[in-house]
Order: C-alpha cells, then sequence, then structure tokens
C-alpha cells in the first residue's frame, strides 16, 4: 500500500468538490433557475452571512440532542452488549431480540415518542439513542467475544481469575470493535435527531428545515444540510481522533503480530 | 499425606498414569494412556513425539487446562486436581502471545499482575531483567514493533517472571528461523543453568531435545504413551561443540532409533 502524504490525499476530492460546485454555479445562472428551487452555491453561502444567528442557534440545539442520545446510547450499548456477554440465557433470550429489532425503521418510531414524551428534547434523545445503540451493543458482543483463544487459556494457566482475564484479554481486545461500533453509531444518531426534529419540534435543524421549506428559502435549507453534514463529519473524526490516542498499539499491528 | 506408588517425594512433577480422551464428532477418542513419569527438583527434561501423540495435550493436563480422564498430578509432592494447578506451573506455548495492546514491559510483567502483585511493583521487577534478556531500550516497545526472535524472550522472561519452579515449554522455538533457533536455545540453556527449574520442554527436534535435557522421554503415535527414555550423558555447561560430539550423536541414533521403529510400526500396520 503506497503512503501518499496528506496533500496527496485531499487533493483530488477537493478539486472535485470545487469543480462541482462551480458547474453547479454556472449551470443554475445559465438557465436561471429560480432561487428557490435551487440556489447557487453563492446563495447558500449567503444565506450563512445572513442567517448565521438562527444557524447557531439551531445547530446547537441539534448537537446537544446527538450528544446526549450518543451518549445515552453508549452507555446502554456497552452496557447491554456486557450483559449479554456475561449470560448465556441473556444470550439467548436478547441478542436474537436486538438483531430482529433492526428490521423495524427507528425512525417509524418517532410519531410514536411524540405521542408518549411530547415536544421536549426527550423524544430527540430517545430516538437518536435508539439508532446509535444497535450498533454499539451488537460490536459490544462481538468484540467481547473476539478475544484470542489461546490468550485466554495463558491467562488461564497463569491463574487469572474471570475477572483479570475479562479486564486483561477481553476489553482491550473488544474496544476497537466497540470504536469502530461508535464512529458509525455518532453518524446515525445525527440523522436520528434530524429526524425527531422533522416530526414535530420547536427548534433544531430540522425544525429549522422544515420551517424554511414551508417559506420557499431553499439556501438556508442547503445551509442547514451542509451544516448537518459538517457535523457528521466532524463528530466521526472525533472518535476516530480518540480512537487513535487511546488505542497506540493499533498502529503497529503487522501479519506476524499476534 | 499423598500415596503415590513409589513416589519420589523430591519431585516436582509426577505423574502416576494419566489418561486422557477428547471427543471428535461424537467419537471419543484416546489422546493418552498409561502415561507416568517424574520430574526431579531442578531437572530439565525433553518430550518428543510424532505429531498427534498427544505432547501438548499433556501439557494443558499439567497445567490445569485439560482435564485428565484417569491418573493422578502430584506437584511438589501432593496430588492437585485438575482447578487446583492453575497458576501452578508456568506455561508457555509455541505462539509468543503477546497481548498486542500491552507494552513489552506490560506484557513480560502479566504474570506478577496476575497473582496480585501491584502493577507498578510488577513492571520495576520485570524491568530489573531486560538487560538479562536483551530487551534494554525495548520497554515501552509495542508487541508489533518487535521481531519474532524479540517476541520470543518477551514471552520467556514473562514464563520466568512467572516465579514458578516448573516450566511447561512448548516447542518455544517452533516458530523461529534456524539462526534465531540456535542462538536462542543457547541463551534459554545459560539461562536455565544460572537458575535452575525444573522444566517440561516439548519438541519434535531431535537434536534440540538431547541438546538441552537431562533426559529424553519419547511418546508414541496416538493414544500416546511413553516407549522410551534417554537419559542424557553430556556434561554440563553445554556449548554448541557438544553437537559434534561422539556421546551426542550416540544418544541422537538410539533417539532416533526409537521414533523411527515407531515410524516402521505405522508403515507395518498399513498406513
Amino acid at each position: 500500500m503506497s503512503r501518499d502524504t496528506p496533500i496527496q490525499r485531499w487533493i483530488w476530492p477537493t478539486l472535485l468538490l470545487t469543480g462541482l460546485f462551480l458547474g453547479w454555479e454556472v449551470a443554475v445562472r445559465i438557465n436561471d433557475t429560480p432561487k428557490w428551487m435551487l440556489p447557487p452555491p453563492s446563495a447558500i453561502l449567503e444565506s450563512f452571512r445572513t442567517d448565521w444567528r438562527l444557524l447557531i442557534k439551531h445547530t446547537r440545539v441539534t448537537l446537544v440532542e446527538v450528544l446526549l442520545g450518543f451518549g445515552l446510547a453508549l452507555v446502554a450499548g456497552i452496557t447491554v452488549g456486557i450483559a449479554i456477554d456475561s449470560s448465556t440465557i441473556l444470550r439467548r433470550a436478547i441478542y436474537p431480540l436486538i438483531i430482529a429489532s433492526q428490521t423495524i425503521p427507528m425512525v417509524a418510531l418517532a410519531p410514536l415518542m411524540l405521542i408518549w414524551f411530547g415536544y421536549g428534547l426527550l423524544p430527540k434523545i430517545l430516538i437518536t439513542a435508539l439508532i446509535g445503540f444497535f450498533p454499539i451493543a451488537v460490536n459490544t458482543v462481538d468484540g467481547l467475544r473476539s478475544g484470542d483463544r489461546e490468550m485466554l487459556a495463558l491467562l488461564r494457566s497463569m491463574g487469572a481469575s474471570g475477572g483479570q482475564r475479562f479486564r486483561m484479554v477481553r476489553v482491550p481486545a473488544a474496544l476497537p470493535l466497540i470504536f469502530s461500533g461508535a464512529r458509525i453509531a455518532i453518524t446515525f444518531c445525527v440523522i436520528g435527531a434530524v429526524f425527531a426534529e422533522l416530526v414535530g419540534a420547536s427548534q433544531g435543524l430540522g425544525y429549522l428545515m422544515e420551517r424554511s421549506a414551508a417559506q420557499f428559502q431553499t439556501s438556508r435549507v442547503f445551509a442547514c444540510i451542509v451544516i448537518l453534514a459538517l457535523m457528521g463529519i466532524g463528530l466521526f473524526s472525533l472518535i476516530a481522533l480518540i480512537e487513535r490516542l487511546a488505542l497506540p498499539w493499533r498502529r503497529y499491528l503487522t501479519e506476524s503480530g499476534e | 499425606m499423598s500415596f503415590s506408588l513409589q513416589a519420589n517425594d523430591h519431585a516436582q512433577l509426577a505423574l502416576r498414569d494419566v489418561e486422557a480422551s477428547y471427543v471428535e464428532r461424537g467419537e471419543t477418542l484416546l489422546a493418552l494412556t498409561s502415561i507416568s513419569f517424574e520430574i526431579a527438583d531442578g531437572e530439565f527434561v525433553a518430550l518428543i513425539g510424532p505429531s498427534g501423540s498427544g505432547k501438548s495435550t499433556l501439557l494443558d493436563i499439567i497445567s490445569g487446562l485439560f482435564p485428565e480422564t484417569g491418573g493422578t498430578v502430584h506437584i511438589a509432592g501432593h496430588p492437585f486436581s485438575l482447578e487446583a494447578r492453575l497458576g501452578q506451573s508456568a506455561y508457555m506455548r509455541q505462539r509468543d502471545l503477546l497481548l498486542p495492546w500491552r507494552s513489552a514491559l506490560g506484557n513480560a510483567a502479566l504474570a506478577l499482575e496476575v497473582h496480585g502483585i501491584p502493577k507498578r511493583e510488577a513492571l520495576a521487577h520485570a524491568a530489573e531483567r531486560f538487560p538479562a534478556f536483551g530487551l534494554t531500550g525495548f520497554e515501552d516497545a509495542y508487541p508489533g514493533q518487535l521481531s519474532g526472535g524479540m517476541r520470543q524472550r518477551v514471552a520467556f522472561l514473562r514464563t520466568m517472571l512467572a516465579d514458578r519452579p516448573l516450566l511447561l515449554l512448548d516447542e518455544p522455538f517452533g516458530a523461529l528461523d534456524a539462526l534465531n533457533r540456535v542462538a536462542l536455545q543457547a541463551w534459554l540453556l545459560d539461562l536455565w543453568e544460572a537458575e535452575r527449574r525444573s522444566v517440561l520442554l516439548v519438541t519434535h527436534d531431535i537434536d534440540e531435545a538431547i541438546f538441552l535435557a537431562d533426559r529424553v522421554i519419547v511418546l508414541s503415535s496416538r493414544p500416546g504413551t511413553i516407549v522410551y527414555e534417554e537419559p542424557i550423558s553430556l556434561a554440563r555447561p553445554r556449548h554448541r561443540s557438544v553437537l559434534a560430539s561422539d556421546a551426542f550423536f550416540a544418544h541422537r541414533s538410539r533417539l532416533a532409533g526409537a521414533l523411527g521403529l515407531l515410524d516402521e510400526a505405522i508403515a507395518g500396520a498399513g498406513r
């Protein structure tokens, strides 16, 4: 595998994206497309300039929902994952149900949450957490099972207790998988929060998008989309960064290494 | 008090009629039968035999990882049940089994931590031994950064630091290339001569067995049972030069004979 420098890695996607935006700008101007239908990128930038107070206010709301929902998903996912791992009965009873529950589109539960918990923060957090829960729980279960059997036998031969084997082998072996579950979960959580807001809310980017669309302020809708994309990328990168710092040994894994 | 038949109470390890079987696809296969031998305090015993003779299973039984179906295992003169044997010996397998998330130092100190020694103390104790194991400067390296020979030395250090009077070594040089192998054999010999422990070494290499051991035990193919024992008369401390001595060749031809006869017996049985 060739090692590209950061510049080499980023230059082509950046050029492509710039080209696309330029083409978009030019096409919209030539065709004289109405702004309410498809605003040019310059109009979207203009919306950032004029609406920044509004955008920041609603971004903050959505970000809080995402972070609280993700936090809840993380705690619940890891707890349930450990519970499933530690009990055969729980594994047999809960694990198939969790897998099966993925056939239910979680966002479809949003209207129910609205009925049960109203228009406040709670239903948004619950929807967000429900969506983020699955990848974390499943990866925790898989990760805890991924501990090398021979390493576990070695610890046993040293007289290690079940708790020591859990702490010294199974948890460290599970962490990379838990992190990759968390990376997937956080992007899901952004989707969950916005959807919950679309269904019924008085603030947040989802709410702002819906209101702006109803008023044909299409450039502001695009501005919201840009912010959501950046939020997803930013949170994903943040978890990737934490993973890199928390698991430095991952960089040195080779085929010959165990 | 143990009621071992003609058991030497000074034996570090004594096996009496140990038998083991395992179930494969619903069929019970006898892996080991009538295994009886002793290892004296500070004695180095090598175990050789064809693959599938249950050598590794025997080490698993002694370490407490695999249940015997018959016989008794005595450690330091007392019979030990399967569970009680866990933690009694220091077991090293062919794969180095270093934990990739622990530094070389953390891996070396693993057994100490398992035995309840506070982490800081365990690490300090392990660090003292790094120079003797040729690992100075690599304390903080992760296993993924170390060469095969170094990884194996870290695994040896971890095994030695477990501080058990009985070492069980399952082909510890098996994964190394020839040069590393020879160097590490000589190194292990020096180490063992400096601090005598009882060793049971499993190997498929006759030369390695003779070079290192006081006594070589030959197992038959499955079900594994002891078919031959050769006391090794080579003086200690030993150097590579003994590999070219007449005494070495005499041991070698007798052991090869013991193994070769087995091969003929297998061939004669129509395999």
